[in-house]
């Protein structure tokens, strides 16, 4: 801005930093009250008003990975006193854990979606950034007839609404045997963060400087020589920068999740608002399922950063 | 793509003779990709259009009979289908101006020297890496017209906003607001940095007050970029799921994609919804061109 700043132009700034300030709070708020819920007793989690301060418990946390069931009697104190502390803050809100016939306690749903969740977005991550940095490279580097068509068909598919596609899926799913399996829900996802992976590693491929690679045949590398160990090590940021956004797109994905799973390979996604049935949910439970789901994501935001403006725009805007 | 010419390496490099050709590696690395996204893209789209000509139900063993246009002809003649196409543009509508509203507006705020402006801006970013699905839920407690703190802070009273069916396509847009506003001030940012400089001083030394600066250099300058967020939320948006079908199950939020799962795997009417499919798809297939063909243009300066 002009050196000298006017009164109108600071007046202007502090408006700013207000706005800014209110935006922040409000667009936060709902991130907040996930994570301070999570850590409610379940009596302050659904008050009028809205409990703000409170001590913070763990117990959401225990109850989410337990198996639990209503406590038909109390404890005896015997019991209560040789019970871990664990299970102990299961009978302080009225449920008991549920064992099994060795006395093995049981685990809820929770533990094994989010596994699922894990397998899931990790493989097809690794697939998707896999092919779609060879494919890239391939387009970046070499003539391809009617390149701008295939890059257009690539773009295309990711564009397809997930329950269009979901309908043929899941009829040919049926007939081979892939639904509800790790493996089916890999495919999908490989093959819907493929595109997006070939756009964004294209971009990052087209900036390394072709006379590193033709500097490295001079000196007798083979092409593929030239790509894993010259071309690769300079794309690395790209690729790293790639795969957290195929993660985070597997990690979040619900429509397919929904449609193609149902007990053996579900991701978190669909189990969580699945825990919302009838009856009144307990939303501290709820709540620390989310916080547990959102963190890998909260956290990949902060690394990425620097990239989410290209990564949100399949690479079409660069800083 | 089998006949190509290519940057052909100097045959009498050692290089070239070791190893495999330029032309093998480049078909070794593109040809596996367009296989497979033919296979698990194009291909099923192929099966459900077969489907689209047929009665098939894929809840009973019947075998499935040739309809021809039949179903094509009952949807588009169908008024509730119609109402879905309403809902879905009115929502899509409501929340785009939203986000561009309130993305935008956030964008001009923070272009000014904020403190912190760097945390600040990826804090802000937050929620539109969030999984839809499992945040929307959350809403629901949020909404909540007894607890929820969104009447509490507002001092709404007990207002109803999931279960009133006049206001929930406004709360599930109001939820995808808060969610993507970010997305079009991330661009938006993008597009006032560029902006340069010395336009302002100009406009500083010609005495050209904040509104005309605004509408004369700032809008001009951004609005190509801020024409990529809108057409591109207005794709997702179009396409809407998670959000709406987790939050409500009010009639007056059934946008076609819910539609389209509704029919498919709830009636199993699985010939007619492939038909459905096909005309969402049609739309879709329009709507990225416009997309795209803007990117390319957008793209070239």
């Amino acid at each position: 801005m002009a050196a000298v700043q006017t009164t109108s132009e600071r007046a202007l700034n502090r408006i700013a930093i207000v706005g800014v300030l209110i935006a922040t709070i409000i667009f936060l708020a709902p991130i907040y009250w996930i994570v301070s819920t999570s850590f409610k007793p379940r009596n302050l989690a659904t008050t009028i008003p809205p409990t703000v301060l409170f001590e913070p418990e763990i117990s959401p946390f225990v109850k989410l990975v337990l198996r639990r069931s209503q406590l038909r009697e109390q404890p005896t104190p015997e019991e209560y006193a040789a019970a871990p502390w664990w299970e102990r803050l299961v009978f302080d809100g009225g449920e008991k854990v549920v064992r099994d016939g060795q006395g093995n306690v049981q685990l809820s749903g929770y533990p094994s979606r989010f596994v699922n969740s894990l397998i899931v977005a990790i493989v097809s991550t690794v697939l998707a950034v896999g092919m779609g940095t060879i494919t890239a490279y391939g387009f970046s580097r070499f003539k391809v007839k009617g390149e701008q068509d295939w890059l257009f068909f690539i773009l295309s598919t990711r564009m397809l609404p997930p329950v269009v596609v979901a309908i043929p899926m899941f009829l040919m799913y049926r007939v081979v045997g892939l639904n509800d399996t790790h493996l089916g829900l890999i495919i999908l996802y490989t093959a819907f963060n493929l595109s997006f992976s070939v756009w964004l590693m294209k971009g990052f491929i087209d900036e390394i400087p072709k006379e590193y690679e033709e500097a490295a045949l001079v000196d007798g590398y083979t092409r593929m020589e030239a790509f894993f160990k010259v071309v690769l090590p300079e794309a690395a940021t790209g690729i790293a920068a790639t795969a957290v956004f195929c993660f985070i797109t597997a990690w979040n994905e619900y429509a397919f999740a929904l449609i193609m799973t149902r007990r053996t390979a579900q991701t978190a996604p669909p189990f969580i608002p699945s825990q919302v049935g009838s009856g009144l949910p307990d939303w501290t439970v709820i709540a620390s399922g989310t916080f547990l789901f959102l963190l890998p994501v909260a956290i990949f935001t902060f690394l990425l950063r620097n990239h989410l403006l290209r990564g949100m725009s399949f690479g079409a805007i660069r800083k | 793509m089998t006949t190509l010419t290519m940057t052909t390496l100097d045959p009498r490099s050692r290089a070239a003779r070791r190893g495999l050709s330029d032309l093998s590696i480049r078909n070794l690395f593109i040809i596996p990709t367009i296989i497979f996204l033919i296979v698990f893209n194009i291909f099923p789209l192929l099966y459900s259009l077969g489907y689209s000509f047929t009665d098939f139900r894929a809840s009973s063993n019947a075998p499935a009979n040739f309809v021809g246009l039949d179903n094509y002809r009952t949807l588009l003649n169908d008024p509730f289908i119609w109402s879905n196409f309403a809902i879905t543009a009115k929502y899509v509508i409501v929340s785009v101006t939203g986000q561009v509203i309130v993305g935008f507006g956030v964008a001009l705020l923070l272009n000014r020297e904020i403190p912190f402006k760097g945390l600040i801006t990826t804090l802000l970013l937050l929620p539109m890496m969030l999984s839809m699905a499992v945040v929307g839920l959350f809403w629901k407690l949020l909404y909540d017209p007894s607890f929820g703190i969104i009447n509490y802070a507002f001092g709404l009273g007990r207002f109803e906003w999931l279960s009133n069916p006049d206001m929930a396509l406004y709360a599930v847009a109001l939820t995808d607001i808060w969610m993507w506003s970010p997305f079009v001030m991330l661009l938006s940012l993008a597009g006032l940095s560029a902006v340069p400089k010395h336009l302002y001083e100009a406009a500083a030394i010609d005495r050209a007050g904040p509104i005309y600066t605004f509408f004369r250099i700032t809008l001009p300058l951004v609005a190509p970029i801020l024409m990529i967020a809108i057409i591109f939320r207005t794709m997702e948006a179009f396409k809407t799921f998670d959000l709406a079908y987790i939050l409500t199950s009010q009639p007056t939020t059934e946008v076609i994609s819910i539609r389209l799962y509704k029919m498919a795997f709830q009636e199993w009417q699985t010939g007619m919804s492939c038909a459905l499919a096909y005309i969402v798809l049609i739309m879709v297939i329009a709507i990225t061109n416009i997309y795209v063909k803007y990117l390319n243009k957008v793209k070239e300066r």
